[in-house]
């Protein structure tokens, strides 16, 4: 690339740069540092292009929430939303308690504990994202009345998923437990979603 | 499409052999702008800006499409979703300001691109339809530009569109009922807000068809030179690539270091502060003009403040609108039979006289209606048209031409001394070479 040719070999006298014997020439040189150079321009003109799809600073200003917990009563839950997504707040009941605690771990899909899916000291705090591990929907459960399955936590309508009273799948397709986002208390009836303790 | 002695193509690898043979997309592009297309060898940095004007044009596709993803169209809510990109997504900042930047240096390498065929007079046979393909893409990037203005929906985008739209009332009889069907309402709103931002994303997708015509058109008579004179042997052309892909690398390097001065340190420097003021229907600014590449026409607009026969405001929209369709007839305006404006030294006073008054309308069409700046414009604008229908036409038909290279490797072999030998005499031998 970096020859002149001439089109009839009269014009011109031979180019200037001719390396003594073989070696690199002045013409490859700057003809290689000009195209790396720009190279690296255009990756670095890439970067805006495609970071601005990532999530913009008015999405992730609203990344933590703050839930009052202090009027759910043991038994209860409510749905609230979480980055655009469902998030269920549960209240255990000491009896719920008792039947997520006596499950054998190695009976379960995706082996945890329910002191390992709740706050250190609150095991009566069962937080967790209302999507189905399976595909996305919103399961049963949080709301009075709803089926919560046959393990008495949640079950997804979908594809017949069924979780159990530490929001674990026993049942059905999905893969996953209902995943457990940060949080932290803020105080006893405030819990602070989207931050770690 | 091309010179006889013009290299064929030769796949590189069988990959592209095999692509050839199927889609011949490879040899198109090594026949368009690479090693297969002959190019005059002696063109100068003026032939670097058709080059820059495409680039401008994709860099506007991109970054717009990329604003498209993050504006919203529609009355209340297009101002915050502009400060919305400003402020929050991620680099909108630096993608807006591109783009509006981008519209500026776009119309900056363009006005030289038309400048320098209007020098050289690329616009003469056998390029005729490439100019008036041209003059095309110009007013499609005219409506282009103006729609993008007005999507910010800053007070500057309401009166603007407001008072463009209100030249199309300046018709007789049917001009008001135009006016509200071009602005589906009584006044600029969302209706208008939303085919506006619909144009505005389809109309630099027809600015690149029109281009590609523009280009096909070029490729057929091949691209004019400093000189004016035609191609006439292998030793007056080098192929694109690799010689005018490296000089226009190094102009594009030039071009985007100006760009991005400009768009890094003095991004507001070409726009309006009162665009930064939501559109309020009830308030117009004080004082309201277009962005600066409007202003030569803006101010033939306004240079007519007398009704004579027909009222002023039309006279005014007319002759706005005469002031680029009139390019449309430059090539058979002027018959000169010398393209090149070097070998005719009497059209070169006139066309330094014609860049100096374009500038002089840009600088007054910038500036408030007042006096002197009206009479000002008025005279510019009758000189304007004076160069198209009165000065160029006796031009070429009074002006003695200097004689012309007998070809362009001899007008590159002798330099300018040499090169003013008559045509058919034997230049001197080369001393230097």
């Amino acid at each position: 690339m970096a020859t002149v040719e001439h089109t009839d070999g009269t014009l011109g006298p031979a180019p200037e740069g001719h390396a003594p014997e073989g070696g690199v020439r002045r013409r490859d040189f700057i003809n290689i540092a000009a195209v790396s150079f720009a190279g690296v321009g255009a990756a670095a003109t890439l970067y805006p292009l495609v970071n601005q799809m990532n999530p913009s600073a008015d999405v992730l200003a609203l990344a933590s929430i703050e839930v009052d917990i202090s009027a759910i009563e043991a038994g209860q839950a409510i749905k609230t939303i979480f980055r655009k997504q469902p998030l269920f707040v549960r209240h255990l009941t000491p009896a719920e308690m008792q039947a997520a605690n006596a499950v054998p771990i190695g009976d379960l899909r995706d082996p945890q504990t329910l002191a390992e899916r709740t706050a250190e000291g609150k095991p009566q705090w069962l937080i967790t994202m209302g999507v189905c591990t399976h595909l996305g929907c919103v399961p049963l459960g949080a709301a009075e009345g709803e089926n919560r399955g046959q393990f008495g936590g949640y079950f997804c309508p979908c594809h017949g998923s069924h979780y159990d009273t530490a929001a674990r799948v026993r049942k059905g397709p999905a893969p996953k437990n209902l995943e457990v986002p940060e949080y932290k208390f803020t105080s006893d009836t405030v819990v602070t979603v989207g931050e770690a303790a | 499409m091309s010179f006889p002695w013009a290299k064929a193509y030769q796949p590189k690898s069988g990959l592209m052999r095999w692509i050839d043979e199927r889609l011949p997309l490879p040899r198109l592009v090594f026949n368009s702008i690479g090693g297969g297309y002959e190019v005059p060898r002696n063109l100068n940095y003026m032939w670097n800006f058709a080059v820059l004007a495409g680039f401008a044009l994709m860099l506007q596709i991109v970054t717009g499409i990329i604003l498209a993803m993050h504006y919203a169209p529609a009355g209340t809510l297009a101002f915050q979703s502009v400060e919305h990109i400003m402020r929050d997504v991620n680099q909108g900042w630096l993608l807006r300001y591109a783009h509006a930047n981008g519209a500026s240096f776009f119309f900056i390498v363009t006005y030289i691109h038309i400048f320098r065929g209007l020098y050289y007079g690329s616009y003469k046979a056998p390029r005729e339809l490439v100019w008036m393909l041209g003059v095309v893409i110009l007013l499609l990037m005219m409506a282009t530009a103006f729609m993008g203005y007005v999507l910010p929906w800053g007070q500057m985008s309401f009166w603007g569109a407001k008072v463009i739209t209100g030249l199309f009332g300046a018709i007789p009889l049917v001009g008001e009922p135009i006016q509200q069907w071009l602005l589906g309402g009584f006044a600029p709103d969302n209706a208008a807000l939303n085919r506006f931002f619909s144009l505005h994303y389809l109309l630099p997708f027809v600015i690149a068809g029109v281009v590609i015509l523009h280009i096909w058109a070029l490729h057929i008579p091949g691209s004019n030179n400093p000189t004016g004179v035609d191609i006439k042997s292998p030793r007056d052309t080098l192929p694109f690539h690799p010689y005018y892909t490296a000089k226009d690398g190094f102009g594009l390097g030039v071009f985007l270091i100006i760009y991005a001065a400009v768009t890094f340190y003095a991004p507001n420097y070409l726009g309006h502060a009162d665009n930064y003021i939501p559109a309020n229907p009830l308030s117009t600014p004080a004082h309201i003009v277009p962005e600066w590449y409007f202003w030569p026409f803006y101010a033939i607009l306004r240079a007519f403040t007398v009704d004579f026969i027909l009222p002023a405001k039309l006279w005014g929209v007319l002759a706005m609108f005469s002031a680029i369709l009139l390019l449309f007839f430059l090539p058979w305006i002027d018959r000169s039979p010398v393209r090149s404006g070097n070998y005719r030294p009497t059209f070169q006073k006139f066309f330094w006289i014609l860049v100096a008054d374009v500038l002089v309308l840009g600088w007054v069409g910038g500036l408030p209606a007042e006096e002197p700046y009206v009479m000002i414009s008025q005279l510019a604008t009758m000189y304007y048209f004076a160069h198209f229908l009165i000065i160029l036409p006796i031009l070429s038909a009074t002006e003695r031409t200097l004689p012309l290279p007998s070809s362009i490797a001899d007008s590159v072999l002798h330099g300018q001394q040499a090169e003013s030998q008559p045509a058919g005499t034997t230049p001197r031998p080369a001393t230097a070479e």
